[in-house]
């Protein structure tokens, strides 16, 4: 008969590992459970007249579409940043490092009135677009901050450090033979770049983009300061919630949350299958 | 291709990674680079690929100053030691790479391209595997596709560093005789990096020993084995064991006695006497050339090894001895030395534990 | 260029000054100092102004005005009640990072990796979903509501709703940061321990937790950091009633939203610093202990 566990000479495997399922039950399971069971009485014709309602269907599209975006532009330059941190010795890159963690340091809230000051139309930045600007001149009064603008600004903020920090350990463990090696074979430095370097590092930054979209899904604190909140343009799914929440529509938060949530695990179920599947075939070989 | 070495410097900070090597290698040959960690072999090898550079010297390609060339440029097959194939392509498309990619090469059409690697996989006895990845194959068989992607690009030389490193030692020795077979077959000039001197023997025309960044001999297996010309090289290379002797006009001269042996070579001064386990022999304390006690014996292979005590200080010197001589442990003996080699004393003696231990990793 | 006259010299030109060629493994100087200029430009823009700009609009009326906006009671009794939440809720987490690592590190069992996603289930799920999650447990119009409110009990709008919504949020971090290590540095040393003689408590106090002390502090760095500024999941079940129910960043919210700017960033001042701290004292800890800290950080 197969064993449920290993036998050990160490003991508190019973104590501890009871303790954990007790702790997570009750803190997420029981909880999580709810919006489960919730949402089942509902029914899926119900969750989904909920879910296709016109501001509902407007915020997770607002929500999704921005976040896929921002994800995008944070693998861009989250590689950047993450290559120049592995690769570069410069004055002040310790402090730039250190840096790439402010958006997990930074409360959201905090992150949230920051940006606002700063893209506000009188802003740092918001005035080098606004109507009297070199910028407004030329091409037109721009409004970043109370426009969707403005949210795609602070889903990239909260969302680089992930893609930094799943590329980093991925990109310092990467072999230097392997670009020798392109080398010796007579290949320019931008073609070791584009055809060694970066399919190795693929899915590494396929799991960054992923937590990025993930997380960027689900803020709220920093957005929706900058946001503006106006119904169906720049209305997040997670505000949506909250307002709903407020007018003890429960199906209707409900509906959102688990839209949400079904997301959340297939992008959970994608990093982990890109990983598997990177494992299997391109192996831990060296 | 003719390769020359001349005067190749390289400094890691203060620590001479290469001290002044110079070093001919002709065409055709398969030249082995032997030391232990930390001598410079490796540090050469990719000086002459291009992918170190070197602080001094240069290094010719037949007529051609290479020293200025990108690695890019120098059309060299190296094979690394962990191989490096790209894990994201497929054989295929590894081995194709640099007919792909590379520099200045007259671009192939893809129908060429498939039929030189398939003529390759053919080659290095791989055929039917270009549609698999790297983590697919064995060890044995993801080196032999380094192999082939290295001659690919048709390379001026062949470079391999710890070619057989990585794998386990009955697929080495397969391998070996497998690697000489493809060098004889398509004649490159190729060198290799080894810290296994019996890999170095076996299958090379010629040995170059480095220690500490220099060049201590270049030779054939024969020579190296048979007249080292360092105390390193005795003590790299093989078993010895030596015993301190003061050297004055020509005579080894040992706790006060001289020695009943031929000249020697050291200039007058303190000196060590090497000597090989099986160039030992046995007979009676009155006729040996030195007196020693049998402390211990212990069975090896085909043999039996003696451990004697020699003179007051006690040094040791191994003998290699046939089973049926029969010796016990407390024996008092004489020993006879068939062949020697004396060196000045080396004010830091080779590290002998040291190269053993290496060879034996 | 002068390589071609070098090469017609041939060998015998004999000593020639060496040559630096460029890395193979490295860009040209110049891609470097653009890719390096991307990288610092987009940092400064996207995360450093932020930072500055919270300190700036909060001395925007000068020190004085700055340190005014601490007399308010609200703000204080939202600094206290912060402080309270967070030393409920990271002991616990404390408690639970330390079960759950010493069970899945040091023992082997089916259904490993399915308890490890589950940890891991709060980083996916949006903070604001966590709250709701509660809502709909012990809201008015929940499971449990009706219940509640006859035994006159409230979570929702209440401290303990508080507490449980920051737990959700921030219970992975210790766990987090102790497993990988715990698993890495296996159970030889526990072994030992035991076949010495010590009990399974005196083995895990003098043999485990010194060899996880510095991964440990730094998780509970992140989750008292995170438990602290937390905001979306409390802005569900506070209420955001003055002076009962809100946290530091709920005050914040209500300060920006009453036009009092200097006050909202002046307390959001607060918040940063502590961000500040921890993020000094991590890298601090980073560069100091990165062998006793386990490379493996998401978050």
């Amino acid at each position: 008969m197969p064993q449920f566990r290993v036998p050990s000479a160490i003991p508190g495997f019973g104590l501890t590992y009871g303790f954990v399922w007790l702790y997570l039950a009750i803190v997420i399971l029981i909880p999580l459970g709810a919006v489960v069971l919730f949402a089942s009485s509902l029914g899926p014709v119900k969750l989904y007249a909920l879910l296709t309602r016109s501001d509902t269907f407007a915020a997770l599209r607002l929500s999704f579409g921005l976040s896929l975006i921002a994800a995008a532009v944070n693998a861009v330059f989250g590689l950047i940043v993450a290559w120049v941190l592995t690769r570069y010795s410069f004055p002040g890159r310790r402090l730039l490092d250190a840096a790439v963690d402010l958006p997990f340091a930074l409360p959201t809230a905090v992150a949230g009135i920051a940006l606002t000051a700063i893209y506000a139309p009188n802003g740092w930045i918001g005035s080098l677009f606004a109507q009297g600007s070199v910028w407004a001149s030329w091409f037109g009064p721009l409004k970043i901050a109370y426009t969707p603008l403005g949210i795609f600004v602070a889903l990239v903020f909260i969302g680089l450090p992930f893609v930094v920090r799943t590329l980093q350990p991925v990109l310092s463990d990467l072999d230097k033979e392997l670009e020798e090696a392109s080398a010796t074979l007579g290949a320019k430095r931008s073609v070791t770049l584009f055809k060694v370097v970066l399919p190795t590092v693929f899915p590494a930054l396929l799991t960054g983009f992923a937590l990025a979209f993930a997380r960027a899904v689900g803020e709220y604190g920093s957005v929706i300061f900058i946001a503006g909140n106006i119904p169906g343009v720049s209305e997040i799914a997670p505000l949506l919630i909250i307002t709903r929440l407020e007018q003890f529509d429960y199906a209707g938060a409900t509906a959102i949350a688990t839209a949400m949530l079904v997301l959340s695990f297939f992008i959970l179920l994608l990093v982990n299958l890109t990983e598997a599947w990177s494992r299997k075939r391109l192996g831990h070989v060296r | 291709m003719e390769l020359k070495i001349k005067n190749l410097r390289k400094d890691y900070g203060n620590f001479p990674a290469l001290n002044d090597v110079n070093l001919d290698i002709r065409s055709g040959e398969l030249i082995a680079l032997l030391g232990p960690s930390g001598s410079g072999k490796t540090t050469l090898l990719r000086a002459i690929a291009g992918l170190e550079s070197p602080d001094g010297g240069q290094i010719f390609f037949g007529d051609r100053d290479a020293s200025r060339q990108s690695v890019q440029e120098r059309n060299v097959g190296f094979v690394f030691q962990h191989y490096a194939l790209f894990r994201h392509m497929k054989i295929l498309d590894n081995i194709a790479f640099g007919l792909r990619f590379g520099q200045g090469r007259k671009r192939k059409s893809e129908a060429e391209i498939r039929r030189k690697v398939l003529e390759l996989l053919d080659l290095v006895q791989l055929n039917g595997l270009e549609g698999r990845y790297p983590s697919q194959l064995s060890g044995g068989q993801r080196q032999r596709v380094a192999l082939a992607r290295a001659l690919a690009i048709e390379p001026q030389v062949l470079l391999l560093d710890e070619p057989f490193g990585a794998l386990d030692a009955q697929v080495r020795k397969g391998l070996r005789r497998w690697l000489r077979q493809i060098h004889d077959e398509t004649g490159h000039t190729t060198v290799f990096v080894t810290h296994d001197q019996e890999e170095a023997m076996e299958l090379s025309d010629r040995v170059a020993v480095l220690h500490k960044g220099g060049l201590q001999q270049v030779g054939t297996p024969d020579e190296i084995y048979d007249t080292p010309a360092t105390p390193f090289v005795y003590a790299f290379i093989g078993d010895s064991t030596s015993l301190p002797v003061e050297v004055h006009n020509g005579e080894a001269i040992f706790e006060g006695r001289t020695l009943r042996i031929g000249r020697v070579d050291p200039p007058d001064g303190p000196g060590r006497l090497h000597i090989r386990p099986q160039d030992v022999s046995l007979t009676t304390p009155a006729e040996g050339v030195v007196r020693g006690q049998i402390i211990g014996l212990r069975r090896s292979g085909g043999y039996r090894r003696a451990d004697i005590s020699v003179g007051v200080k006690h040094d040791r010197v191994e003998a290699l001895l046939p089973p049926e001589q029969e010796v016990s442990v407390g024996d008092q003996v004489g020993l006879e030395f068939r062949r020697y080699a004396a060196f000045a004393d080396d004010k830091e003696p080779p590290k002998l534990g040291l190269a053993r231990e290496k060879q034996a990793a | 260029m002068s390589a071609d006259a070098a090469l017609a010299l041939g060998p015998s030109s004999g000593l020639s000054e060496p040559v630096r060629l460029p890395s193979p493994v490295t860009e040209s100087r110049l891609a470097q100092i653009a890719l390096i200029a991307i990288a610092v430009a987009f940092l400064a823009f996207f995360l450093l102004l932020p930072l500055i700009a919270v300190f700036a609009e909060a001395l925007r009326r000068g020190v004085n005005a700055y340190f005014a906006s601490f007399t308010d009671p609200d703000t204080l009794s939202a600094i206290w009640l912060t402080v309270v939440v967070a030393a409920i809720a990271v002991p616990l987490n404390i408690v639970f990072g330390l079960a759950a690592s010493w069970a899945i590190a040091k023992f082997d069992f089916k259904g490993k990796s399915f308890l490890l996603s589950l940890i891991d289930l709060p980083f996916s799920v949006s903070p604001v979903v966590a709250g709701m999650c509660y809502v709909l447990l012990f809201g008015a119009q929940g499971y449990f509501g009706h219940w509640l409110d006859s035994h006159n009990l409230q979570i929702i709008f209440a401290i303990p709703g508080l507490v449980l919504a920051t737990i959700f949020v921030t219970f992975p971090f210790v766990a987090r940061e102790l497993i990988p290590l715990m698993q890495e540095q296996g159970t030889s040393e526990e072994e030992a321990s035991l076949s010495l003689g010590a009990g399974g408590f005196r083995t895990f106090w003098s043999v485990t937790l010194p060899n996880v002390r510095w991964a440990l502090l730094y998780g509970v760095l992140l989750c008292n950091a995170r438990a602290m500024g937390e905001f979306g999941a409390v802005s569900v079940v506070s209420g955001h009633l003055r002076g009962l129910t809100n946290t530091i960043p709920l005050q914040v919210e209500i300060l920006y939203n009453e036009y009092n700017f200097v006050a909202a960033f002046a307390v959001a001042s607060v918040l940063a610093s502590l961000g500040l701290v921890t993020l000094a004292i991590k890298s601090g800890l980073e560069w100091r202990y990165g062998d006793q800290i386990s490379a493996a950080h998401r978050h």
